[in-house]
């Protein structure tokens, strides 16, 4: 059963009534669980609300569970799920989320190449000054997003699901979600360009 | 300066595609053109480093730890939820099988 902190491992103690296991769960969980919750409804006791019937699902239907997917994947679609029913957002599957194109059209020129040059961001990356830096930043502009844009990004990009993974969650194609990871990241890189840009580099 | 080849992306078409070939979904043809815009294109080659960047980043946020309040409150509702109300009550999830949440 691999580690003995797997989740694996953790949802066979929880089954046999662990209340142990179960907190460390609710402690690995609990937070991804809120920003994935906040943005379908409006505030954080509503989110806080969603969070905790979504634990009772968890404790009340871990027998059922029959690791066909990650646990992490079953946890999300609980939640996504009770977010939905409690009604407070209306989702509505025939209509897509503001089009636009990944880069504004007067970047580039008459042939469709860049007019200015790109400029390389490397030397930013790498250490984890790059996340305190940008994190405010990437997190206002992570907010921002049109809804079922940052539903899939947040999945894919902040959670770590597979691709496969997100469609389940959150019922969608496999076309639709990537369209919508597509214009959630551009999004988010222009917001990191303008960030970059207002701080004269 | 190379001539462009009928089936040559530019700038502009890359930019659309590089999720696509990110997430591995471009089919082999596509995926030749997009590989080679960018073996010419230092610009794209930029951009393509700034999505990974900013991917990668996203990643990295962090979520709030578990206050000890909160905690407290999970550790009397675990035992409210295990031992209080009747066991038969049946409102929990489907299992993980399919069909359980939301098709296709």
């Amino acid at each position: 059963m691999g580690s003995p902190d797997s989740d694996e491992a953790l949802l066979a103690r929880l089954r046999a009534g662990d209340e142990s296991a179960f907190l460390v769960l609710v402690t690995r969980y609990n937070g991804s669980l809120l920003r994935v919750a906040r943005t379908f409804v409006p505030n954080d006791a509503v989110a806080e609300e969603v969070v905790q019937d979504t634990w009772i699902g968890v404790v009340r239907g871990v027998d059922r569970f029959e690791g066909r997917s990650s646990f992490k994947t079953w946890l999300f679609r609980i939640l996504v799920n009770r977010a939905r029913t409690s009604g407070v957002r209306e989702h509505r599957h025939d209509t897509y989320d503001p089009t636009g194109p990944a880069v504004s059209p007067e970047r580039f020129d008459a042939t469709g190449a860049w007019a200015e040059p790109v400029a390389p961001w490397e030397s930013d990356v790498d250490d984890r000054l790059v996340a305190a830096t940008w994190g405010p930043a990437l997190r206002a502009a992570l907010d921002g997003l049109p809804e079922r844009q940052r539903d899939v990004v947040l999945l894919r990009d902040v959670e770590g699901l597979s691709g496969e993974d997100v469609c389940e969650v959150l019922g969608i194609s496999e076309g639709n979600q990537r369209v919508l990871l597509h214009r959630g990241r551009s999004r988010l890189r222009a917001a990191l360009e303008s960030e970059l840009a207002a701080r004269g580099r | 300066m190379r001539t462009l080849r009928r089936d040559d992306l530019v700038c502009r078409q890359v930019v659309e595609l590089v999720s696509d070939y990110l997430e591995g979904a471009l089919s082999r043809r596509d995926r030749k053109r997009f590989e080679r815009h960018l073996a010419a294109c230092p610009n794209c080659t930029a951009y393509l480093e700034q999505m990974r960047v900013t991917i990668a980043a996203t990643g990295r946020l962090t979520p709030e730890d578990l206050t000890a309040e909160a905690r407290d409150e999970f550790t009397q509702l675990f035992r409210t939820w295990t031992t209080g109300e009747g066991g038969g009550h049946d409102d929990g999830p489907g299992g993980d099988t399919a069909g359980g949440g939301g098709a296709a």
